[in-house]
């Protein structure tokens, strides 16, 4: 029934031709007016001024005054905190991101093994990956408590070396990691949803060939989920690298101890409503805009445009 | 840790090629053992959560500390609503989360049956501005939108958390768009050649026909406004307008810590969405899948 319809659907469209086209336009921009006039308003007008403020010493109130490039040269020259923030974000991006790649993708390689109680135990694993930010960390501000937390009480108990964890200049980005590694299990889902996609008969055509467990892993498991770790990957880098709303919690909102817990958004952050430095933070603004779109770049050179969207016909 | 014990499995599969049926049992007990352990961990300070919730004061301030508390007090999620005025950001963020969940779902399904259906001139190079956005960190926006706010009056009130939101969501917008590309196109044909319009065709017909995906936006539209740390704090200022998210921060004193009170709030925040996670729980799981896997 549909092939006739469909026949004669075909027909009118064709024979209304370009009038169609046009009006067919029209509709196109009345039904994305919404987010158009957003993109303006929201994205494409704050870029644009954004830029032209990183370029003044604009503070919010009153006038911006052109300054040149001297935002940037302070940042590169003669601002140790920019490079303070920079490595902060840097080292809890180097370790977080790939070991919360590795746990939430085996993760997903266990309870691909057609376990009982999987959803439960997809549960437990995805739960605490929907805990707000502010939520978890004062949970683990608790657990790290130096003098009463069951952190140090467990080291203890193995007469393991307690740590200050959170007010610790060295532990403190481990431990933000440590907190990071819980939620995991966000990522899980998603590649347990790439996992299950991967055909059997590949797996079933390896084992004929005698192919071990190892070995069905390595090359037909990862390779067939490749574009799903990628896709983690890069997203995960990209939010890494906006780290904030832990770091403000558990240091009060002050980067401490000692500036170690001072991410890069968060002292862009600072800058721009504590000290109403508007125009060197777009400065900061922009520098991490460039980083990330160097992520995206790359992502987009390894993959082809294939992995997020398709062109129809 | 976890990864050493994942590690710490594998040699029990070499024994395969003694017998099958053995190395069989002994790979599904480890993979049972391990997820296990793994559960236990994970789900641990959901306990510790739950424990310091309702300890009172100096049982949670003791070492070693206890895991089940001696004595069971449930005056911390009393003090929750009198040491500050939690029952005002609980409305707060009701109030504010709504009208977001709103605005993002009449918003971004219109305009994603727009990318999905509709062949304007120019709808792959929008596309592809609209893509471009979802990489964009909000904070090359932030303070130039900070400053329209601001120039509007807006600062310290809801709306610059809940007017965006009706301008449609570029992550939304892909989802649902991906939805709706699922649709056999001959439903709407048909409706085409009956004489329904275009958003006839849209309201009437593609609309229930995505209700599993609008709750999923909807679902996850909700949770990301619960959650939300940055905008809050950037333009709220004013303790009555806090949401839960800032509020609960008054429990963190510079020098004092609130532990029972604090927990027992953090209890509080993270119920409503544990329970539409297991009200909803497959929408979660498809909307990330969704996203994440496919494309």
């Amino acid at each position: 029934m549909g092939f006739v319809k469909k026949k004669l659907f075909v027909y009118l469209a064709g024979k209304a031709g370009r009038q169609m086209n046009k009006s067919r336009t029209f509709l196109f921009y009345m039904f994305i007016l919404p987010w158009l006039i957003g993109f303006f308003i929201f994205t494409a007008g704050p870029m644009i001024y954004s830029l032209y403020m990183s370029f003044t010493d604009f503070s919010g109130l009153g006038a911006a005054n052109w300054v040149g490039l001297e935002n940037y040269k302070k940042l590169f020259t003669g601002d140790p905190l920019f490079w303070q923030s920079l490595w902060n974000t840097i080292f809890y991006t180097i370790f977080g991101v790939p070991l919360g790649l590795v746990v939430g993708y085996m993760l997903a390689v266990l309870l691909n093994a057609n376990v009982k109680f999987m959803g439960v135990f997809r549960t437990i694993f995805y739960l605490p990956s929907l805990v707000p930010t502010v939520a978890s960390s004062l949970l683990w501000i608790i657990i790290f408590q130096p003098d009463f937390g069951i952190a140090n009480a467990i080291l203890d108990f193995f007469h393991l070396p307690t740590s200050n964890w959170l007010l610790s200049e060295e532990m403190v980005k481990p431990s933000l990691i440590i907190m990071s590694l819980w939620g995991a299990g966000g990522g899980m889902v998603i590649y347990l949803a790439g996992l299950q996609s991967v055909p059997a008969s590949l797996y079933e055509a390896a084992e004929l060939d005698g192919a071990g467990r190892f070995k069905k892993f390595w090359h037909i498991t990862i390779p067939m989920t490749s574009n799903v770790i990628f896709f983690n990957l890069i997203m995960g880098l990209i939010g890494s690298f906006q780290i904030f709303t832990q770091a403000y919690v558990v240091s009060s909102g002050n980067g401490g101890p000692n500036y170690k817990s001072l991410f890069y958004v968060f002292y862009l952050y600072q800058d721009a409503f504590k000290f109403f430095k508007m125009g060197y933070a777009s400065a900061l603004a922009w520098i991490l805009f460039i980083i990330i779109l160097i992520f995206t770049l790359i992502q987009f050179k390894v993959f082809g445009k294939k992995v997020y969207y398709e062109y129809d016909e | 840790m976890e990864i050493a014990e994942v590690k710490a499995a594998s040699p029990v599969k070499e024994k395969k090629t003694r017998s099958m049926k053995v190395g069989k049992r002994i790979e599904r007990i480890s993979t049972y053992a391990l997820l296990v352990i793994l559960s236990t961990v994970f789900i641990f300070p959901f306990l510790w959560l739950i424990g310091t919730s309702l300890k009172p004061e100096n049982e949670a301030m003791t070492f070693p500390p206890t895991l089940i508390p001696k004595v069971w007090d449930f005056a911390n999620y009393k003090d929750v609503f009198t040491l500050v005025s939690f029952g005002k950001y609980y409305l707060n963020s009701i109030i504010v989360s709504f009208f977001v969940v709103l605005g993002t779902v009449l918003s971004s399904t219109i305009v994603a049956y727009g990318f999905a259906r509709i062949k304007g001139k120019g709808r792959n190079f929008w596309f592809v501005i609209l893509l471009g956005t979802m990489m964009l960190p909000p904070q090359v926006t932030m303070i130039p939108v900070y400053m329209i706010f601001s120039k509007l009056g807006w600062i310290n009130t809801f709306l610059p958390l809940i007017v965006p939101s009706f301008f449609g969501s570029a992550y939304f917008i892909f989802l649902l768009r991906q939805f709706f590309k699922t649709i056999p196109k001959e439903l709407e044909e048909s409706a085409y050649l009956d004489g329904c319009g275009t958003f006839g065709i849209f309201w009437r017909i593609v609309l229930p026909l995505s209700v599993p995906s609008v709750i999923t936006v909807a679902l996850l539209s909700f949770m990301w406004t619960w959650n939300d740390f940055l905008y809050p704090l950037i333009y709220l200022n004013d303790d009555a307008k806090y949401t839960l998210a800032l509020g609960i921060l008054q429990f963190k004193g510079a020098l004092l810590i609130e532990w029972g009170p604090m927990m027992a709030a953090s209890v509080l925040i993270i119920l409503p969405l544990i329970i539409l996670f297991f009200v909803g729980q497959k929408y979660f799981v498809q909307g990330i899948a969704t996203t994440g896997g496919k494309g």
